[in-house]
């Protein structure tokens, strides 16, 4: 899909929350040899919320680093689409209080949306769309979570907590980056998903695995066949990242080498941040690239779905970088904490309410 | 028990049956800093006020706060008021903004044993707490160690 | 005032966890004791104060019930609430009250009942003195502002938490002579320092205790007060002032400017100086408040309360005795009442009634009660007739 009018990523912002927990501090609980997921998943630790954190504290954070970024008028900003997996509510959006602390209220239209870890490159075709369109200045779209897990399920290891925003507008002489093409592959696979009075995930554990493959692949394929480009032709390449292993594999698999995924590939340090995670993947090669260079996205979103986007780096990147923390400075800014600590944040003690 | 039978404790013991509109209505304060400006006086008040005691007049303008100051004291609260239990031990401190306004807000992301007096903190948006586990979420501003130093100031 | 004004009769009951007492039994109770103190039957206006029975009690509307309970169908009865310095407050109208000409004998008491809450909710209850919005909203306490403080002050002036320490051990020697004090024993100087953390750095020992108490006071006009005793006290100078409400809106964090500006008027109104106190009963809701009363009534230089404190001068023998009764920390501090536990203390004192506590030749004395931190403070000055 190509916008008629070429748009830009005006800003972008990123949020990591500063606690993490290893996965020998989660394996030594459940009695499991650590290696299992260290080796096996590429995971060394996750980053988790703080008790005063949630996924409306962390993209409103990762929404004003956008702002800033950007260096416009938050009343200027049009639409704010959350997407999030996470909601603190499940009837009144995360949106209305992201764009009342941003300053954008009261002239946006704002929604939630739920498309598993691919909400947040959802949200951002909508704002392609809109900016393109002209219906709106800007767009910010937000992709957060703070992932939940059943405990001791495999996911444990994995969920973890982050957020990305990009402002997106018509592209312009200081945009940092242009969004020239997207290309969506959507199924109605039950490879993951959450009943609605549930707590946790359910997965098929390899039926999982192999939706994941399955919809990257062709989106991604698709969009390389439309833009009659190769792999080679990229310099950076972005997946969602349930683990390491997953973005190794389909790079390989569709013929991009390991050093091209290896500036978007956060997961080993901080976990996988669901709705977050490709965003940040993005966030983290904008913070270093150069204009003119290549990326190619890929989303992926349980339920299932990929999105593929193609995204060329402008001039305007290099004075926009130091606007606002970059997503190494939170990566390496950093605090352990046990599973007891992590347990009754995540508020899984029973009778917590009887203090 | 099923984990979300668990009513959370963490609940703001206000007036029994109290409406969310006594926090909206300080939304603008709480999300964005936003103080009054007697530009005839020159001194900007926190939170906001009808007017100004100095010289009387009531055409004072809204203005942003800086999100930057330093620490100037702080305690760390180990009985806390009911509601705040889950997040002992905790910090509340006294910080002077860039402008020299001073603000009292809980500070966050540190361990009381890595605080010093003066040091950088920039303001964050988190939550304060939640009425009960269905009830609304209050989120308001509190600082911490700025993450990046001689970061940009919110305008 | 247009007439002077005395007081004479006096009432307490020991401050306590009062399981077996009620709002109204520890009102009843102090109240008879003062009536029969000045050997009258009945009075002609009653003014109560209590911070926050609707709170604590699930109980407004105090003041009928309270003149109900002693049997005072008829006269005007008036709760005060000034947040922690109520029965100050409720003293100054009650003053006003005989003063004026409007009646002639008048009660005054003040009462809080708390022990039928938990301490978390106590803490909160008595955080609603603070800004709701922009302090307890924070998850601040009324202890967390005063340990700000008490953090700022150690630094600024060099003091260590000994000397809080030792303050705290002087209130507990001071209480271990008082029947009436919630704490009457000594303490070790240890003991003082080696307390849990409540809002560091202000530790257990540094903190008025929680409890219930009542006490009242009979006024009336001086030139009358022979009629009814022979030893009378004259209440010389009162005053009440202000600060900012907010703490972060402060020009001056550690200094009370409320204590300042109450002193001042009560001392001028009395003709006196800080040299002419012989006793006074201050507002030790922690113990960094002590210091700063201490400071702020005239008694010791800013940043020097300390000094006071290790040369003894503010000891019962020494040159300015502070809270002979124990003070807030081991006398105790049900909120709405200690304001008059404070003015009881110092007419029992220029009366020469204090037993082993007594300061020796005692004629004037104050009494110091502050709402929140600073927010307000009333000075009453009393002498000996």
């Amino acid at each position: 899909m190509r916008p008629k009018v070429r748009v830009g990523i005006e800003g972008w912002g990123c949020y990591i929350p500063q606690y993490r927990i290893t996965v020998e501090a989660i394996a030594s609980v459940w009695g499991v040899p650590s290696e299992r997921y260290k080796e096996g998943l590429l995971i060394r630790e996750k980053a988790v919320a703080g008790p005063d954190e949630d996924t409306i504290t962390l993209s409103a954070e990762a929404a004003m680093n956008a702002v800033k970024r950007a260096q416009i008028d938050p009343l200027e900003i049009g639409a704010v689409l959350c997407g999030l997996e996470s909601h603190p509510y499940a009837v009144k959006p995360a949106g209305c209080t992201v764009a009342e602390i941003v300053g954008a209220t009261p002239n946006p239209l704002a929604a939630d949306l739920e498309f598993a870890c691919k909400a947040g490159t959802e949200a951002v075709q909508m704002c392609m769309a809109l900016a393109a369109s002209g219906m709106v200045k800007y767009g910010l779209a937000v992709g957060a979570d703070v992932a939940q897990s059943a405990p001791g399920d495999d996911l444990e290891y994995s969920a973890a907590a982050g957020a990305a925003a990009l402002i997106i507008g018509k592209l312009n002489s200081s945009s940092a980056a242009s969004i020239e093409a997207t290309c969506s592959y959507v199924t109605d696979t039950p490879d993951f998903w959450r009943r609605a009075e549930q707590p946790y995930p359910k997965h098929g554990g390899p039926f999982t695995a192999l939706s994941y493959f399955h919809h990257v692949t062709f989106a991604a394929e698709q969009l390389i066949e439309e833009l009659g480009m190769r792999p080679s032709d990229f310099d950076y390449v972005v997946f969602h990242q349930p683990n390491g292993k997953f973005p190794l594999r389909a790079a390989s698999q569709l013929g991009f080498t390991r050093d091209q995924v290896l500036k978007g590939l956060l997961v080993p340090y901080i976990g996988n941040t669901y709705s977050a995670s490709a965003l940040l993947g993005l966030a983290a090669v904008l913070d270093d690239a150069s204009p003119g260079e290549q990326i190619l996205l890929v989303s992926y979103g349980s339920g299932a779905g990929s999105d593929a986007m193609y995204i060329v780096v402008q001039d305007g990147v290099e004075e926009k970088r130091h606007l606002a923390p970059k997503v190494w400075d939170y990566v390496k800014r950093k605090k352990y904490i046990d599973y007891a600590c992590y347990a009754k944040w995540r508020r899984m003690i029973i009778g917590l309410e009887s203090k | 028990m099923e984990p979300q039978q668990l009513s959370m404790f963490l609940r703001l013991n206000e007036v029994k049956g109290e409406l969310p509109s006594r926090h909206w209505r300080e939304l603008p304060q709480r999300y964005r800093l936003e103080a009054s400006f007697c530009p005839k006086c020159s001194i900007t008040y926190f939170p906001p006020r009808e007017f100004c005691p100095e010289c009387g007049s009531r055409e004072l303008e809204r203005r942003k706060l800086p999100h930057r100051g330093k620490l100037v004291t702080y305690t760390v609260m180990y009985t806390p008021p009911k509601g705040f239990e889950l997040y002992v031990p905790y910090i509340v401190g006294l910080v002077r903004l860039e402008d020299g306004t001073y603000i009292t807000a809980q500070i966050t992301d540190v361990d009381p044993q890595e605080l010093d007096l003066d040091i950088d903190v920039e303001a964050v948006i988190r939550k304060i707490g939640e009425k009960g586990r269905d009830g609304p979420i209050y989120y308001s501003y509190k600082f911490r160690p700025a993450v990046l130093n001689g970061g940009s100031t919110e305008t | 005032m247009k007439r002077k004004v005395a007081v004479i009769g006096v009432g307490m009951v020991k401050v306590d966890h009062h399981w077996s007492e009620s709002l109204r039994s520890l009102f009843t109770k102090a109240a008879l004791n003062a009536l029969e103190d000045a050997g009258i039957p009945k009075v002609e206006a009653l003014y109560v104060g209590n911070m926050s029975a609707g709170q604590f009690n699930n109980q407004e509307n105090i003041a009928p019930l309270l003149a109900d309970s002693l049997g005072f169908n008829s006269i005007p009865s008036i709760r005060v609430e000034e947040g922690c310095s109520s029965g100050a407050a409720a003293l100054y109208m009650g003053l006003k009250d005989v003063a004026s000409g409007m009646h002639d004998i008048v009660m005054v008491g003040g009462v809080e009942k708390m022990m039928d809450t938990t301490t978390n909710d106590a803490t909160f209850i008595i955080s609603t003195v603070t800004d709701q919005e922009y302090e307890a909203f924070t998850g601040l306490s009324l202890a967390g502002i005063n340990a700000m403080v008490m953090r700022l002050y150690m630094k600024r002036f060099g003091v260590k938490r000994e000397s809080f320490a030792k303050f705290v051990v002087q209130m507990h020697d001071n209480a271990s002579k008082n029947p009436y004090a919630q704490f009457p024993f000594k303490i070790s100087l240890e003991k003082a320092l080696n307390s849990v953390p409540v809002a560091d750095p202000i530790h257990l020992m540094d903190c008025a205790p929680i409890g219930d108490g009542a006490a009242a006071l009979i006024l009336c006009p001086a030139d009358k007060a022979k009629e009814f005793v022979s030893d009378c006290v004259e209440i010389a100078g009162a005053w009440k002032a202000n600060d900012t409400f907010l703490f972060h809106m402060r020009k001056d964090f550690l200094t009370l400017k409320a204590t300042v500006e109450a002193s001042r008027n009560a001392y001028e109104m009395a003709k006196i100086t800080p040299e002419d106190i012989d006793v006074a009963e201050v507002h030790d809701s922690f113990s960094i408040a002590g210091f700063l009363a201490i400071e702020d009534l005239g008694f010791a230089r800013k940043g020097e309360a300390w000094k006071a404190v290790e040369e003894g001068l503010i000891s019962l023998e020494g040159e300015i005795p502070i809270n002979p009764s124990g003070g807030l920390k081991a006398r105790g501090h049900p909120i709405g009442a200690t304001g008059i536990y404070q003015a009881a203390e110092i007419v029992l004192q220029l009366r020469g009634e204090a037993g082993k506590r007594q300061v020796p030749d005692a004629q004037v004395g104050i009494t110091h009660n502050t709402s929140g931190f600073g927010t307000s403070a009333i000075v009453h000055v009393f002498k000996a007739k």
